[in-house]
């Protein structure tokens, strides 16, 4: 069934597929740019990180689709109520809190003796920054990524609603022509992209990984 | 430098509530909400909500909790990677494709939005429950053992007092989850506050939207901090651990 449908439909399976997965990945890049720098700023101020991951812990518990409705009266006044931009700015807030945190905790975590040798060596804080602690902490970011990326391709699934297309499209005008075929092609895609991003970025976080130090996993989901 | 960066965030806190409160008045989303007939439909529609929610975690508190017990006794605790690995697959499918795939084979409407909701929810649950119990530290079992403790009373006593706070943070994204899921229930015919949501965006009406919408998030709010208040009751005082981040 979803088979045929796929046979039939390649062209717009292809299209709709690569539209998530343009919004996954601009949301995603866009995520790691924000989220990263605000994870290294509050490593240095303790009650300035508890308040930031609470308030990331706030957007991460607002069910997607209340957030894009709330977005709707805030954007419209530009112009982007409906389509991919409100779309990829909740992409991006959802993603901050796995990516600010993995960060803060990857950094914290980074040994002190390294971090104290690095100054023996006679390194500036920047230079300890950037030679020590985030080299050390990027499996835990990427394990951070790969969070917020699977979410991510659950949550641009639902952004159909909104207008801004991608593989919620399927299951979107599926429901509404009570087409089974088109629901299943769309869930099944959606989730097979879902599980084969996590798989890719799994890879990912191993190959980055130093040897003797493969602890990223333990950080997900904390 | 910290004293600054906390200013700048009181003020932007201070603004954002501002901003909410102009943009609430903006949209008429105040006058919709006071008005008596819309107000009680929106409270039916949470209520339906609610009922929808609580079923399918009861369900799925269960059915979880049960499958981290059975899978970490000594005989089964061979499969329980291979139910790990299941589980973690499972947590990857987006929750619409999980809606939409059980209305294709069940139907629209209200038992097929609970088992939706039920299927993705037992995840979280079982998960937690496993990797909770089977981080509790043999010594401690060695020494229940010791004390003549049979594995009834082991289990009772040790394994799940000590694993709670893993537990309940499962139960917590669970119920996160499934309150954020419950919202697109009305996709497949089971109302819920999602309802608003959903017909506020296809008929342009701001005012409805942020009715379904507002309550939806004060909803996963408040649901968020009970749990962490059920942490207080459920977790022995000599357990707590630290603030977890």
């Amino acid at each position: 069934m979803v088979w045929d449908y796929i046979v039939n439909n390649t062209a717009k399976c292809i299209e709709l597929t690569l539209e998530h997965i343009f919004i996954v990945g601009m949301a995603c890049s866009l995520a790691i740019v924000i989220g990263v720098p605000i994870g290294v700023a509050i490593t240095r101020n303790k009650s300035l990180a508890s308040k930031v991951l609470n308030t990331a812990n706030i957007f991460m518990t607002t069910p997607s689709i209340a957030l894009f409705g709330i977005m709707i009266p805030i954007l419209a006044p530009f112009g982007y109520g409906l389509g991919k931009v409100p779309a990829i700015i909740a992409l991006i807030l959802y993603s901050q809190l796995p990516i600010i945190r993995n960060t803060y905790v990857a950094i914290k975590n980074v040994p002190p003796e390294l971090v104290d040798a690095g100054r023996g060596l006679g390194m500036t804080s920047w230079q300890r920054l950037k030679e020590i602690e985030i080299p050390l902490a990027v499996p835990v970011i990427i394990a951070g990524l790969r969070t917020a990326a699977v979410m991510s391709i659950g949550i641009a699934a639902i952004a159909a609603y909104i207008g801004a297309g991608g593989l919620g499209v399927l299951i979107q005008q599926g429901i509404g022509r009570s087409y089974e075929p088109m629901i299943l092609t769309g869930a099944v895609l959606v989730s097979v992209l879902a599980i084969f991003v996590d798989g890719f970025m799994a890879g990912l976080e191993s190959l980055v990984t130093p040897k003797g130090l493969k602890v990223g996993r333990r950080l997900r989901h904390g | 430098m910290g004293n600054i960066l906390i200013r700048i965030y009181r003020l932007i806190m201070v603004l954002f509530l501002l901003a909410a409160g102009v943009l609430l008045d903006r949209t008429g989303m105040l006058e919709y909400m006071a008005d008596p007939y819309e107000f009680a439909y929106v409270l039916a529609l949470a209520r339906q909500h609610i009922v929808m929610v609580a079923v399918a975690m009861v369900l799925a508190t269960a059915l979880g909790v049960g499958i981290g017990i059975v899978f970490t006794r000594a005989r089964m605790k061979k499969y329980a990677g291979v139910v790990m690995y299941i589980v973690g697959l499972g947590q990857t499918i987006p929750s619409l494709a999980v809606l939409a795939i059980v209305m294709s084979f069940m139907g629209i409407g209200f038992e097929p939005a609970v088992f939706a909701l039920f299927v993705y929810s037992v995840l979280p649950i079982a998960r937690n429950t496993l990797a909770g119990i089977n981080a509790v530290p043999n010594w401690l079992l060695d020494a229940a053992k010791g004390m003549g403790m049979n594995n009834c009373q082991i289990l009772w006593h040790v394994e799940l007092p000590n694993a709670m706070q893993v537990m309940l943070t499962g139960f917590r994204v669970s119920l996160v989850i499934c309150i954020g899921t419950a919202a697109l229930a009305f996709l497949i015919g089971a109302g819920g506050l999602g309802e608003q949501i959903f017909m506020g965006i296809d008929l342009m009406r701001t005012d409805k939207l942020l009715a379904g919408a507002i309550p939806t998030i004060l909803l996963a709010l408040l649901a968020d901090y009970l749990c962490e208040f059920l942490g207080l009751l459920l977790i022995p005082r000599g357990l707590r651990l630290e603030q977890a981040l």
